[in-house]
């Protein structure tokens, strides 16, 4: 689309809390622009799938281009990015970031700053993004907007005396939002006669096209025949199409010059070709240097996952596969278990990313699934010097072999009103965390930061941190490398068989106690059989816990309806359909969900 | 000619007890005679069906059978003996309730060829035999037991139940001792099922529990054990799950619905085996295929104590029971569920308190 001035494109992105009305307000400039009638609004039109609207969070960036006719009269071009709005897309929402110049910042008028507002500004900050606030849900009772402005001056230290003060539901003066665009976030700048300069924030792989690059054109220009390098992952193709994001609609254009937003297509078949973070460059003409900030994003937390019924491992297969298509922090390999038959270690993000994977092959693919207990990467240094990253703790090495072990630690920072620090500090040493400090923000509410094992926080943290602050805590962490632990594989026998799928990493520490909760749950989970069956955990061959499933008592029918003898089946069939959904570990039959057991531990 | 058992179902009775779940209401005299005057139409229906069988025994059930005027009851045996070539020595019972017979029924009884009553006690207690729904006191069954007994039948069962609510380990042994002393020659012994549609399932079902408690599964078994116990010593045996007999008194009519024998039912509601087809009076007919007809060969015939024939089931399938159960019937033997000796495979003790589960096994699909 030549002949756009670059002076007239606003390129942004809204930053926010969970909750603090990021899509509301995103809805609303699109309603507001006339790109969408309201009647073909569908509530938050950026989030696009099912999953993201249900749980009113973002999983993929997502862009659309808005036409703004400005009161000086001119019209802008605005291209929001929508970003990912979780801990676990955290590299996602930094390259959404670097695509864009400038961030709105929501802060919901009674709740005030809150962690991941912090964590999301410096993160905006640290991308050089003039971030512009916005005081959002004014029509609240509660709601307390000097407070709030008062509060990000003082806690994050930009300007908010003229922030508009809106609400995003009614559209009360997001006019002014919209103003402030214009005249708060700079335009974007760069050479489009400069060899091309493209940052990829997003792909997308449709079954016509191909993988759809989402891509913020730093300098040069694209257009249809351009041969183009990725630079990190070194693949090549020709573009076959570029565009932009109409709602909902890809809308193709002649070419891409610097500063502006769009998309790519160049019958690419992989999007591990197109990573989150890589520059596209002319393969003919390259720039010198690709754009800073690429990274190869690693999963941190990996379960096994089986089909619930032996057949469908090919099903499972598939469905992954589609899935990885878009999902290039999706990863899975193939794994056998004595427990669970033929299925695949698969690696997440986070435990956020493993619940939405595992949402979307139950309803998407139809597919029902037995998961391990996630865990993290554990590194094993054996005895003869061998290192090894450990995803499945079935493969932990004998421990006569094992030098010593390394987890991965993160550093969090808690934010929490003063009468729940004890409680929150209470968890955070519960969970094996090592205090850093803490900053008051206010009078009444604190930062507290910590180091937290990374397999105490995934799976259960978030909610005991809500249940043990009244849902007043918020909580941003990010990776900060390995340190040496005691850890042991905690194994649990059911009917003195090891169940490899129950097996568990676990700081030496608190190996008696989970051993002990996981035999308690389990004892609720296995319904009584035919005989008794011993539950017990052990640690090598030493045993540390120990419950009775007691045998069945009584199962019998007296009588026999007379001669009515489908009556009669029909009950024994019942009978047989509930052992169906259950696991066969030698004679016993273990419910699906007794897996995931040890997520569970911790509730009270 | 093949042998065939004939089961007639009379759905009336003086008043629905509170656990009941049969298809069986009170009505008015006229609305009883319209359905013997059907029944026997269904069963002249049947006459060219009839050639090719020997009526090897008759079972009137109910509901009350004995609620019919005996013309009726009459009316019902010509229906039969008109249709059907009754074997001589066919086992013919009808079910009743004390209260309902006097001298007159039992004599028409004898007369068309009744030679076994069943009556239905549940309980010597009164306060138990209140709290079932029951129309009868236990006094009241003790002059129809005499009547039964002056009118000259010598083969006769008695229903008993235990498991129901009020009742005591000790009160269910006085119910076992009381009856074996009168020696009828065979006692049937349930235990209460509390099914879903009846007053009792309002009161019990899903673990509620109003007024007085029913016993529970540890009570419930130590019962069954004892009744077996008991019953031993007046003489009888166990040879199915809830059956009891002397010896050569067992019941050959229900024995047939453990053998798979072939039985035709008449009237509402009744279920018919006939040629490896099964169908309920009214719907659609089932065939079995050869694998329903071995789960259903396995599962019925562990019921009986003396358990299935394994060279019956070779005769009849032309394959062994361990060629389609061999790691079922390993598995039940070694969990001491499942007892294999002397050609029969049979439950253990332990395998009758838990039979549902042990039988499940048996099932293919």
């Amino acid at each position: 689309m030549a002949g756009i001035d670059q002076k007239k494109i606003r390129n942004f992105c809204i930053i926010a809390h969970i909750d603090h009305g990021k899509s509301t307000l995103a809805d609303r400039i699109i309603e507001m622009t006339g790109l969408l009638t309201s009647r073909e609004m569908q509530s938050q039109v950026l989030d696009n799938m099912e999953l993201e609207r249900e749980r009113g969070i973002t999983i993929k960036a997502q862009a659309v281009r808005i036409v703004y006719r400005a009161k000086d009269g001119e019209e802008y071009i605005f291209n929001l990015i929508d970003t990912p709005g979780h801990v676990d897309f955290n590299y996602e929402v930094s390259r959404s970031l670097a695509a864009c110049d400038g961030a709105i910042l929501v802060v919901d008028a009674a709740q005030g700053v809150e962690a991941q507002t912090l964590a999301n500004v410096y993160l905006a900050l640290d991308h050089d993004l003039d971030v512009m606030p916005v005081i959002n849900k004014i029509d609240l009772p509660s709601a307390e907007p000097e407070r709030v402005m008062a509060e990000i001056e003082d806690v994050i230290g930009i300007e908010a005396m003229d922030a508009p003060q809106i609400s995003a539901k009614t559209g009360l003066n997001v006019e002014n939002v919209l103003e402030q665009i214009v005249e708060k976030i700079p335009a974007p700048d760069g050479d489009a006669d400069a060899p091309l300069q493209a940052l990829i924030f997003d792909s997308l792989y449709d079954s016509y096209k191909g993988v759809i690059v989402f891509c913020r054109i730093k300098e040069g220009t694209v257009k249809k025949g351009t041969p183009i390098l990725m630079m990190a992952t070194g693949a090549r193709a020709e573009v076959v199409e570029v565009g932009y994001f109409g709602a909902g609609q890809f809308i193709p254009c002649e070419e891409l010059g610097a500063g502006m937003v769009g998309y790519i297509t160049a019958s690419l078949k992989n999007v591990k070709d197109t990573r989150v973070g890589d520059t596209i460059t002319n393969a003919e003409q390259p720039c010198e240097e690709p754009l800073p900030g690429y990274k190869k994003v690693n999963p941190m937390v990996y379960c096994g996952m089986y089909p619930a019924d032996g057949a469908k491992y090919p099903d499972l297969r598939d469905a992954l596969e589609k899935l990885q298509l878009n999902d290039a922090s999706l990863q899975f390999e193939p794994e056998t278990s004595i427990a669970l038959g033929f299925g695949f270690r698969c690696g997440f993000l986070g435990l956020l990313h493993l619940e939405i994977i595992q949402e979307r092959l139950e309803r998407e693919y139809n597919l029902d699934l037995v998961t391990t207990a996630p865990g993290v990467i554990y590194k094993v240094y054996k005895t003869n010097g061998e290192v090894i990253e450990l995803t499945n703790p079935s493969n932990l090495p004998d421990p006569s072999e094992i030098e010593y072990m390394e987890e991965p630690v993160v550093k969090a920072e808690i934010m929490v009103t003063s009468e729940f620090i004890g409680a929150i500090m209470d968890l955070c040493q519960e969970r094996r965390g090592i205090y850093d400090g803490m900053e008051y923000i206010e009078e009444t509410r604190a930062v507290l930061r910590y180091h937290l094992p990374l397999n105490e926080i995934i799976y259960d943290f978030f909610d005991a941190l809500k249940s043990r602050s009244r849902g007043y805590a918020s909580f941003d962490y990010e990776l900060d490398g390995y340190v040496r632990s005691e850890l042991v594989k905690l194994d649990i026998l059911i009917n003195k068989e090891e169940v490899d799928a129950l097996s568990f990493i676990v700081h030496a520490q608190t190996a008696y106690e989970r051993g002990r909760r996981m035999c308690e749950r389990l004892k609720e989970e296995i319904p009584r059989q035919l005989f008794e069956i011993p539950i017990q955990a052990a640690i090598g061959s030493k045993i540390i816990a120990r419950e009775t499933v007691k045998a069945m008592r009584k199962d019998v029918l007296a009588k026999c309806y007379g001669g009515d003898i489908t009556r009669k089946k029909k009950l024994l069939e019942k009978q047989k359909e509930g052992k169906k959904r259950m696991r066969q570990v030698g004679n016993v039959e273990i419910p699906q969900k007794a897996f995931m057991s040890v997520l569970k531990l911790d509730d009270k | 000619m093949k042998p065939l058992e004939l089961y007639v179902h009379i759905p009336f009775c003086v008043r629905k007890c509170k656990y009941c779940d049969f298809l069986s209401a009170p009505a008015a005299e006229q609305e009883r005679q319209s359905y013997v005057e059907s029944l026997c139409e269904e069963i002249r229906f049947f006459g060219n069906l009839a050639e090719a069988y020997r009526v090897v025994s008759i079972f009137v059930g109910g509901g009350t059978p004995s609620i019919l005027e005996p013309e009726q009851m009459e009316a019902v045996f010509a229906a039969v003996r008109d249709t059907f070539f009754v074997a001589p020595d066919a086992e013919i019972t009808v079910e009743m309730n004390p209260g309902t017979v006097d001298e007159k029924k039992l004599l028409t009884y004898r007369r068309i060829g009744v030679n076994r009553l069943s009556i239905g006690l549940q309980s010597a207690d009164n306060g138990e035999l209140m709290r079932l729904g029951r129309i009868h006191t236990f006094e009241e069954f003790l002059c129809t037991w005499h009547l039964v007994r002056a009118a000259g039948f010598h083969n006769v069962n008695v229903d008993l139940m235990s498991a129901v609510p009020g009742q005591t380990v000790r009160s269910w042994e006085r119910t076992l001792r009381t009856v074996a002393e009168l020696k009828p020659e065979h006692i049937s012994a349930y235990s209460l099922i509390i099914e879903e549609g009846t007053p009792f399932f309002e009161k019990y079902g899903d673990g509620r529990c109003e007024g007085d408690r029913l016993p529970d599964e540890d009570e419930e078994r130590l019962m069954y054990y004892r009744t077996k116990e008991i019953l031993e010593e007046y003489g009888y045996h166990r040879y199915e799950i809830s059956n009891y007999a002397r010896e050569g008194c067992e019941c050959r009519h229900n024995l047939g619905y453990w053998e798979r024998a072939e039985y035709l039912g008449i009237g509402a509601g009744a279920a018919s085996l006939m040629n490896n087809r099964r169908w309920t009076t009214g719907e659609e007919p089932q065939d079995l295929s050869r694998e329903e007809q071995m789960e259903e060969f396995m599962f019925l015939g562990l019921r009986k104590t003396a358990g299935v024939s394994k060279a019956v089931f070779e005769q009849q399938f032309g394959c062994t029971p361990e060629s389609i159960y061999g790691a079922v019937i390993l598995r039940l033997t070694a969990l001491g569920l499942l007892k294999d000796a002397d050609g029969y495979l049979r439950l253990s003790e332990r395998g009758i308190d838990v039979s549902n589960s042990v039988m499940s096994e048996f099932l293919l699909s």
